[in-house]
């Protein structure tokens, strides 16, 4: 029942964050989107998750409320209204089938259709000594893929500092 | 520098950072050691602990976080990270295998257990919260200077 009221908040800010014309109004829609994300990773028992999304959901709010508080771009709606009706209609079409006929496929809630999973929760904690049992897949079982995120935000940071470095830029003439 | 007036927020702003922010630092370290007992873990812990220095930074200006974190020390910082996590599981091949977990096990919920998880836990930490406060300061620095 939360979930769904969660949901539908979810929604309705996502709309708000679309069809405002401030840009810093449509930012803090977005924010509101994502902490109702984090309170639904805690409904649905995902303390992990809900606290990963709730410290990075902080940290792009801010970087994005530094990065637009000042150049509030103008929107343009006017001309060709019908073509974007008609076409943001039909893809949402398209997307709500290929959902459906995704979705008829998940298993239940509850019910992981690998094998691996049963193993992982039974023999976790003795394999691993680890208590959190998802930080026994995620460091232990899994880590091959940890090391592969990882590399990922290394790579982003290296190139982020790169571009950005002062003899990198043009100089403005 | 701390008690400049021209640069930073109101002063309001500066004493409520002075008190909360060595505890928000506290807390991420927290979540980094315990990732093995309770939710959070590495990465969950080192984003917290890049907040406090963004913290840090929004309240009293870019100087002051600079002369705690400084550009090159954040890049150093985070290329240590990166090798701790990489040299903890090339460890893994004096047992034998890729990430396989040589340090004894330990005792269930205690602190010290879990083996290489812990070590690891570290080093993500090290590497997340220190990569993404170098990533906010380079884009302020971009911005500052046009």
């Amino acid at each position: 029942m939360e979930l769904h009221i969660l949901l539908i908040f979810m929604i309705f800010a996502a709309i708000v964050a679309i069809e405002v014309k401030d840009l810093l109004s449509s930012v803090i829609a977005v924010g509101a989107v994502g902490f109702a994300l984090c309170l639904a990773f805690l409904i649905l028992k995902a303390p992990d998750l809900a606290i990963t999304q709730l410290v990075v959901e902080i940290l792009c709010l801010i970087i994005l409320i530094r990065a637009t508080i000042n150049k509030d771009l103008p929107l343009v709606i006017e001309g060709r209204w019908i073509f974007n009706t008609v076409s943001t209609l039909s893809f949402i079409a398209i997307f709500l089938l290929f959902a459906w006929l995704a979705l008829k496929e998940l298993p239940g809630f509850g019910e992981p259709i690998m094998a691996v999973v049963k193993k992982y929760l039974q023999e976790g904690v003795s394999k691993t000594g680890s208590v959190n049992i998802v930080t026994a897949v995620i460091l232990d079982f899994r880590a091959y893929d940890t090391l592969g995120e990882a590399t990922v935000l290394f790579t982003s940071v290296i190139g982020i500092m790169a571009i950005l470095r002062r003899p990198g830029r043009k100089k403005r003439e | 520098m701390i008690d400049n007036p021209k640069t930073g927020m109101t002063l309001i702003v500066k004493t409520i950072t002075r008190l909360t922010v060595g505890l928000i630092l506290l807390f991420g370290i927290y979540i980094i050691l315990h990732g093995h007992l309770s939710p959070g873990g590495g990465f969950a812990g080192g984003v917290i602990v890049a907040l406090s220095f963004v913290h840090l930074m929004l309240a009293f200006g870019k100087d002051v976080a600079i002369s705690k974190v400084s550009k090159n020390l954040a890049s150093n910082l985070e290329s240590i990270g990166a090798l701790m996590f990489l040299s903890i599981a090339l460890l893994g091949f004096l047992g034998g295998s890729f990430f396989l977990n040589i340090l004894p096990k330990g005792t269930p919920f205690n602190l010290f257990s879990a083996g290489i998880i812990p070590l690891c836990n570290i080093a993500i930490g090290i590497k997340v919260g220190v990569g993404l406060f170098a990533i906010f300061l380079t884009l302020v620095i971009v911005e500052k200077s046009k």
